[in-house]
């Protein structure tokens, strides 16, 4: 039997009617169907708790009201609420949980660590530390607080990109990195805070608590954009990413050029995770558990794990952001309270159910 | 089929294989032997391009493998590395994964039917929703040959296939590796340690010694001199049931 001599048959025929001939290839397709089903049941249920959480604060709605004010209007006061004030928030926690995933995914596999994330490399930190120089040193204007924290997160980003170019540090050795460098802008955050004012002071601890409120429409737009380009980015190097998790030889081995896509994807992830730390402030643990968990549901092909990851990082968020803001009548609570305290609880509960 | 001349590789200005050159026919399995450090494994590298040797040709049936692109290269070469990550991959889709070089967008019907033959092949059909971390050694082993296989190589590189093997596992995955490089007209080549295993399921052997060729030779040709001068160990070469077997002094 020679493995290459396939049955040449000009008709595509349906795969699963083989099931006599190819019993394996069917069962990997069924299976491959029914996370395929999982998925869109899990992207329903997320546009679901979406308008539910539109239609939820002091003004009532409902969730009718809500479908009908995003296809066309209907012309009454409550379209203003739901298209102006409640969405943007809503959207922005979808689209920054999206993003926050994505770039722990990409940050976990390009660098073969599942700490990988973006408060572990520095990049939240980063952001964090451009904050609060603008909001002490130079007055802080809003547009200049958010240009801040993005270049500081670039700068984290940058300094991380070229050590492990020049000193062609391992990938273990660039988390390691990040480590330090977390901890060095934490400290240099922590000293420009005791230069504060009173006032100052609480405007940079508040900033650091992420919260997806403060996004309208235009910086959601923006980070739209950017989250669908870099995961269209991943989704055709799906195969590649496949390949490094088997090993760095062996990605080699299939022809993968990874110094290429490490770099490609570490500067395109981290543009992500800098943007959304820098219209949300820092946002911990969804980056980190959402990865984690949609390994558990759908195993280690980034084919599945891509979409996956993305749509369970959008409903951790949302699902954070809406509690705290049930849980706080009326006003919210930050939504990075509220990952930290899940987050945390929950991460610990994944590895005890045995991550392997 | 192969024929490898002058491949020299340094790494930071320290010599590790020097002028390296044999050749290789169809059908044949070629053990390369040497002391720990020899350069065994970088010469393997240096064949697909994993690592970029300074000098030389690679030349599978006159193409020379070196100047063509990594996915060109891994089209024709399938490369098993000695050390396997730990990963949640399925037996499936680590085997799939091997029709990575020849893949555009989607995954083609062809590119299913091979991965059935090939786990079918190598009786790992049973095991093939299984994710890696839950299998043994022997089996993981040859799930990455299967990967290997499925790249349709014309030629696979073993990096120590058996290292990590008990004997049961090392007897059968050299006698799977052998039969399917005679049936599918492929050639070998790989590394290894254990010179009665290479005796048994080579055909012929490549001996590194100081970052050079000490010999390539066949089985009739093997000598106790060869091995003295490589090794630094006496040895005495004895016929036992028809097979040669080397026993160190």
């Amino acid at each position: 039997m020679n493995f290459f001599n396939v049955s040449n048959n000009s008709l595509p025929a349906p795969l699963s009617s083989d099931i006599s001939i190819r019993p394996l290839t069917s069962a990997f397709l069924d299976e491959v169907r029914k996370k395929r089903n999982l998925f869109l049941l899990l992207l329903l249920s997320t546009a679901g708790l979406g308008i539910w959480a539109v239609s939820q604060g002091t003004y009532e709605i409902t969730p009718l009201q809500v479908l009908r004010a995003l296809f066309g209007g209907s012309g009454q006061p409550s379209d203003i609420v739901v298209l102006n004030i409640r969405l943007p928030r809503i959207v922005a926690a979808l689209v920054a949980g999206w993003g926050l995933s994505l770039s722990g995914l990409s940050i976990q596999s390009l660098l073969k660590n599942p700490l990988g994330s973006p408060s572990t490399l520095g990049i939240s930190q980063g952001a964090a530390f451009g904050a609060a120089l603008s909001i002490v040193i130079f007055g802080g204007q809003v547009l200049s607080v958010t240009a801040f924290a993005f270049a500081g997160a670039m700068a984290a980003t940058a300094i991380i990109l070229l050590l492990a170019r020049l000193k062609r540090l391992s990938p273990e050795a660039v988390i390691l990195a990040g480590v330090a460098l977390s901890s060095l802008f934490a400290s240099a955050t922590t000293l420009i805070q005791y230069l504060a004012s009173e006032t100052q002071l609480a405007l940079v601890v508040f900033w650091t608590f992420g919260d997806v409120a403060r996004s309208g429409w235009r910086e959601i737009g923006l980070l739209t954009v950017s989250v669908s380009l870099v995961s269209l980015f991943f989704l055709f190097r799906r195969w590649d990413l496949n390949a490094l998790a088997s090993g760095e030889e062996c990605a080699r081995g299939l022809g993968v050029n990874v110094d290429k896509i490490r770099m490609q994807g570490m500067i395109a992830t981290s543009l992500v995770a800098a943007l959304v730390t820098a219209f949300h402030g820092v946002i911990a643990f969804v980056g980190l558990l959402a990865p984690h968990m949609a390994r558990r549901i759908v195993g280690a092909d980034h084919r599945m794990l891509l979409p996956f990851s993305s749509v369970i990082g959008a409903l951790l968020l949302l699902s954070a952001d809406t509690l705290g803001r049930i849980l706080v009548g009326s006003g919210s609570l930050p939504v990075g309270v509220i990952t930290s305290f899940m987050g945390a609880p929950l991460f610990l509960w994944l590895l005890v159910r045995g991550y392997r | 089929m192969l024929e490898v001349s002058d491949i020299t590789f340094s790494y930071h200005s320290q010599a590790v294989l020097e002028a390296i050159a044999f050749h290789l026919e169809k059908g044949r399995v070629l053990g390369i032997l040497g002391v720990n450090g020899a350069g065994k494994s970088t010469l393997l590298k240096c064949l697909n391009r994993i690592l970029k040797p300074e000098s030389g040709t690679v030349l599978l049936e006159k193409e020379n493998l070196l100047s063509m692109s990594p996915k060109d290269v891994a089209r024709r070469v399938g490369y098993v590395p000695q050390r396997h990550r730990e990963t949640r991959l399925s037996v499936y889709e680590s085997v799939l994964l091997g029709r990575k070089p020849h893949m555009g967008w989607t995954v083609s019907d062809a590119d299913y039917e091979i991965v059935e033959n090939i786990l079918k092949r190598m009786e790992l059909t049973h095991l093939g929703l299984k994710s890696l971390n839950e299998l043994s050694g022997g089996e993981l082993q040859k799930v990455m040959i299967a990967r290997a296989l499925a790249q349709s190589p014309k030629i696979l590189l073993l990096d120590e296939p058996t290292s990590n093997l008990d004997m049961k596992n090392q007897m059968e995955v050299m006698k799977l590796i052998r039969s399917v490089v005679r049936e599918q007209g492929l050639s070998a080549i790989i590394t290894i340690h254990d010179l009665n295993l290479a005796l048994r399921f080579a055909d012929t052997f490549l001996f590194l010694y100081h970052h050079r060729v000490h010999s390539l030779v066949g089985k009739e040709e093997l000598s106790a001199e060869i091995i003295r001068e490589v090794y630094g160990v006496d040895v005495i070469l004895e016929k036992v049931k028809g097979q040669t077997v080397v026993l160190p002094l």
